[in-house]
């Protein structure tokens, strides 16, 4: 190996090698989706907290969400998902015109998932179920405590989807850096560290589908 | 050892590349376990409901995670990493809801 002109342009100065600069940066990333863990884990727990106060409440509530919209959307992130694994696949060979390709793919389909979440959202504002004071749901059972359910659905999705919103802003920077040719086969980082970004919002959604849209669907219970 | 520069590239290339096979697998594995969840949340199991649905979300989550990820092929520093994570939130969820729980068995005032 040659000595110093093997140093590549886009390492810093106050890492020794180009492995150790990307491990770094994994683990910078990973401490970040950690406490987004924790962030979204206090919601999670105020609805779990919550549905075992007023099951009765949650459950009617539940089922008033659109189930084949919601099991649509799932599909739509997890195409999302698998064209981005396919970018920074891309992007770890080199493949520049390809890592463009996907992270359109991602945006088409992430902004998808953001139309129909809007088009949902829409649905409840047209039959009172927002919270507040023109909220109106008399086919809910425990109509007192169903807002609730519904303060809880729009918080985690509502939050979910600011993430997204978040996402399609930096796939767009993404893209903007990959047409100048900016990512190669030796970095591509960013690419790499939105990925994570990327999925884990879908992990996300993989558990809000189930506790929002599915748990108490059996009509037997 | 019967290829030696071959090998000195494998040990160089830190970053595994995933063949995209095992995306496509797992893509499909993710998409029929979305059908599987929902079809089985129209089926009455009981108090198995919720277990079954918590129990495909965590492999579907799992699946991502290790494959997606590459948390698979990640250092032991950052499995630490995730693994403190995802025990902290253990922790907020389970020794909260124990208290939860087990209010009713008690007579605690204000359950």
């Amino acid at each position: 190996m040659a000595s110093t002109a093997a140093v590549p342009t886009f390492l810093k100065h106050h890492f020794e090698s180009a492995d150790q600069q990307k491990g770094a940066s994994g683990i910078g990333m990973w401490l970040f989706l950690v406490t987004e863990i924790m962030f979204f884990g206090g919601l999670f727990l105020a609805y779990f907290v919550y549905r075992q106060a007023y099951p009765a409440a949650f459950a009617s509530a539940s089922s008033k969400l659109n189930l084949p919209l919601g099991a649509a959307n799932t599909v739509v992130l997890i195409c999302s998902s698998l064209t981005m694994a396919m970018a920074v696949h891309s992007a770890a060979l080199g493949k520049q015109k390809l890592i463009i390709f996907y992270l359109i793919a991602t945006l088409f389909l992430g902004g998808a998932f953001l139309g129909v979440k809007a088009y949902e959202y829409h649905d409840k504002w047209e039959h009172h179920e927002i919270p507040g004071e023109n909220f109106d749901c008399e086919t809910c059972a425990d109509p007192g405590h169903a807002p609730l359910f519904f303060s809880l659905y729009f918080a985690m999705t509502g939050l979910h989807a600011m993430h997204m919103i978040i996402g399609v802003f930096i796939i767009f920077f993404l893209i903007q850096q990959a047409a100048k040719g900016a990512y190669t086969a030796k970095w591509s980082t960013p690419v790499e560290m939105f990925g994570l970004y990327w999925h884990f919002v879908d992990i996300v959604w993989i558990f809000l589908f189930p506790l929002l849209y599915l748990i108490d669907r059996v009509p037997g219970k | 050892m019967s290829n030696p520069s071959h090998q000195s590239v494998e040990t160089h290339d830190e970053h595994h590349v995933v063949p995209v096979s095992v995306y496509i697998g797992v893509f499909l594995a993710l998409i029929v376990l979305t059908v599987v969840t929902a079809w089985v949340a129209t089926v009455d199991l009981g108090a198995f409901n919720f277990a079954v649905a918590i129990g495909i979300a965590l492999f579907k989550a799992s699946l991502v995670i290790l494959y997606f990820m590459h948390v698979k092929y990640s250092d032991r520093l950052t499995k630490m990493v995730i693994g403190t994570g995802l025990f902290t939130l253990v922790l907020l969820l389970f020794i909260t809801m124990t208290d939860i729980w087990t209010r009713t068995w008690m007579g605690v005032p204000g359950r």
